[in-house]
């Protein structure tokens, strides 16, 4: 991370979110066109889950592709005129360690529990959307443990802080995982619609298509709790809960052949097809706020001010 | 009842149907892998060794047993034409190479961490997948949704008759509940008699 901020100065900047719980540092990039523009964000995250190894791999290639392309590319660039990209490349950090040391299949984080006789917490049940509820365990042996209370973990409050903090600004909240080739809307927790359910899945299914035009990978889109599975505390259900209009889990390759041991040559063309998809959703969330190139600007608002001041002296 | 395919009702149903089709039909050279899900309709494409094999038609009933004992599902199926020769050559290749073994084939991480998996193991795995779809087709319900995940490990118990024998300790994920499960089966083939599981257990975790 520290080598792309490096060499890309103009662009990207690195920002301290918070701790683990092994007291390794979170930190979150930041790719923002530097103009007086005030911009809203789009949030997306990798690695929550430690066994879906592709999901960190995809962060990095799509930043990367940003990075090279953003000069370019009319479509990133134009993104970027109004959208800052915020991208946390391994949320568990401890558990993703973890997976590549000891435990190639470990899920959770790796936070101590029952005196030390049981080990992590499922992060993507430790939110507070309808924590504890439905498809959450409250056995800390579990795959799915909620943890002991909604946002117990640091992983957690280290994120949800920021984007709580930042909700007004954030339109877009993504969250990577694998596997099972899915574009799926809220919620998780109930089988109840979200307040943009249409617009949600009409926009996942646009990106699907996308996905799909570039290998042929198929992918299935809805609300969680019919295509995947019912389960609460969630991040994405919380996204949605606290008010980002747009807020999607992707679950990347494959269907379960290989799981996920997802060989190597399959890594760039999922990750090709992946960032075509999520820019099709950036796309069209850019297109939505800001329509017909409109821009948020402070320095329009400045020059407005000070013409209606010098007509009214000039009146007066 | 009407079940939308690409949710996880039929989704579930359909892999127990493709396992218990698998298990029947699989072998060294064989995997089927469930290609879609139609209204009543289950494709199944049979892929054999080479990276594309034809998409094959079958049409399945699942039928859950409800109640406080569980048994299997029951899975009656039809299939539109061959899924493939059996033996074929390279099953019978197989089976002469490992015949001819000096010490009983033994190995760990079928995948390894990285997905990678020797080519002279791929027969090894495809085994473990065909005989891990008997276990998976016998302890299926509407709430599980099982993959073999890895091959922790796996060695050749030698035989004094035609068969091959394998102990192996595999992983099964399991995706609804996200839990990985170890599960030690015994596994005997014959080319000609195809996959037998003899003896399964759930290990703890």
């Amino acid at each position: 991370m520290y080598q792309i901020k490096e060499s890309n100065r103009e662009l990207v900047t690195q920002h301290y979110l918070g701790t683990t719980y092994e007291k390794w540092p979170m930190y979150y990039l930041k790719i923002s066109q530097p103009t007086n523009k005030a911009k809203k964000i789009i949030w997306m995250d990798c690695g929550i889950h430690a066994i879906e190894w592709i999901s960190p791999a995809f962060c990095h290639w799509f930043v990367k592709e940003i990075l090279q392309n953003y000069r370019t590319d009319p479509k990133i660039s134009s993104l970027l005129q109004n959208l800052d990209l915020y991208i946390l490349p391994v949320f568990n950090i401890d558990g993703y360690i973890y997976s590549w040391t000891t435990a190639r299949l470990w899920r959770k984080s790796r936070s101590s529990h029952m005196n030390g006789t049981c080990f992590g917490t499922d992060l993507n049940r430790n939110f507070n959307s309808s924590w504890g509820g439905v498809g959450t365990s409250h056995n800390c042996s579990s795959s799915t443990f909620c943890g002991p209370e909604a946002e117990s973990e640091p992983e957690t409050k280290a994120v949800a802080r920021l984007i709580e903090s930042r909700k007004s600004d954030i339109l877009c909240f993504l969250t990577i995982h694998s596997f099972g080739q899915l574009l799926l809307s809220p919620y998780g927790y109930t089988k109840e619609p979200a307040s943009n359910h249409q617009e949600l899945v009409d926009v996942a299914q646009k990106a699907a298509t996308v996905l799909k035009g570039k290998h042929g990978t198929n992918f299935t889109v809805g609300p969680a709790s019919s295509v995947l599975y019912q389960n609460s505390g969630s991040s994405r259900d919380w996204a949605h809960m606290i008010g980002i209009p747009f807020s999607y889990t992707l679950e990347l390759r494959d269907r379960g052949a290989h799981a996920f041991f997802l060989p190597a040559d399959q890594i760039q063309p999922t990750c090709e097809e992946t960032t075509m998809a999520v820019i099709t959703i950036i796309e069209y969330v850019n297109q939505k706020y800001f329509p017909n190139g409109a821009k948020l600007t402070s320095g329009n608002l400045c020059l407005n001010l000070l013409l209606s001041v010098l007509f009214v002296g000039a009146l007066s | 009842m009407e079940l939308e395919p690409s949710h996880y009702p039929a989704q579930r149903a359909a892999g127990v149907a493709r396992a218990c089709i698998s298990y029947r039909r699989g072998g060294p050279n064989r995997v089927l892998t469930l290609s879609n899900v139609r209204r009543a309709r289950l494709q199944v494409r049979g892929r054999e060794r080479g990276p594309r094999g034809q998409a094959v038609n079958c049409t399945a009933e699942v039928l859950y047993h409800l109640g406080s004992q569980h048994s299997a599902p029951e899975v009656h199926f039809t299939v539109e034409g061959e899924l493939g020769k059996n033996p074929d050559d390279a099953d019978n290749k197989f089976y002469s190479r490992i015949k001819s073994l000096k010490e009983p084939l033994v190995a760990q991480n079928i995948p390894d961490s990285f997905g990678i998996v020797p080519p002279e193991m791929e027969p090894i795995r495809h085994l473990a997948f065909s005989a891990c779809d008997y276990i998976i087709w016998q302890n299926s319900t509407e709430n599980t949704w099982y993959n073999l995940a890895q091959i922790q490990d796996v060695r050749q118990v030698k035989r004094n008759d035609d068969y091959l024998e394998f102990d192996y300790t595999v992983l099964l994920h399991d995706f609804v509940s996200q839990e990985i499960i170890p599960w030690q089966m015994q596994v005997l083939w014959h080319p000609q008699h195809g996959v037998k599981v003899t003896q399964n257990s759930r290990q703890p975790k």
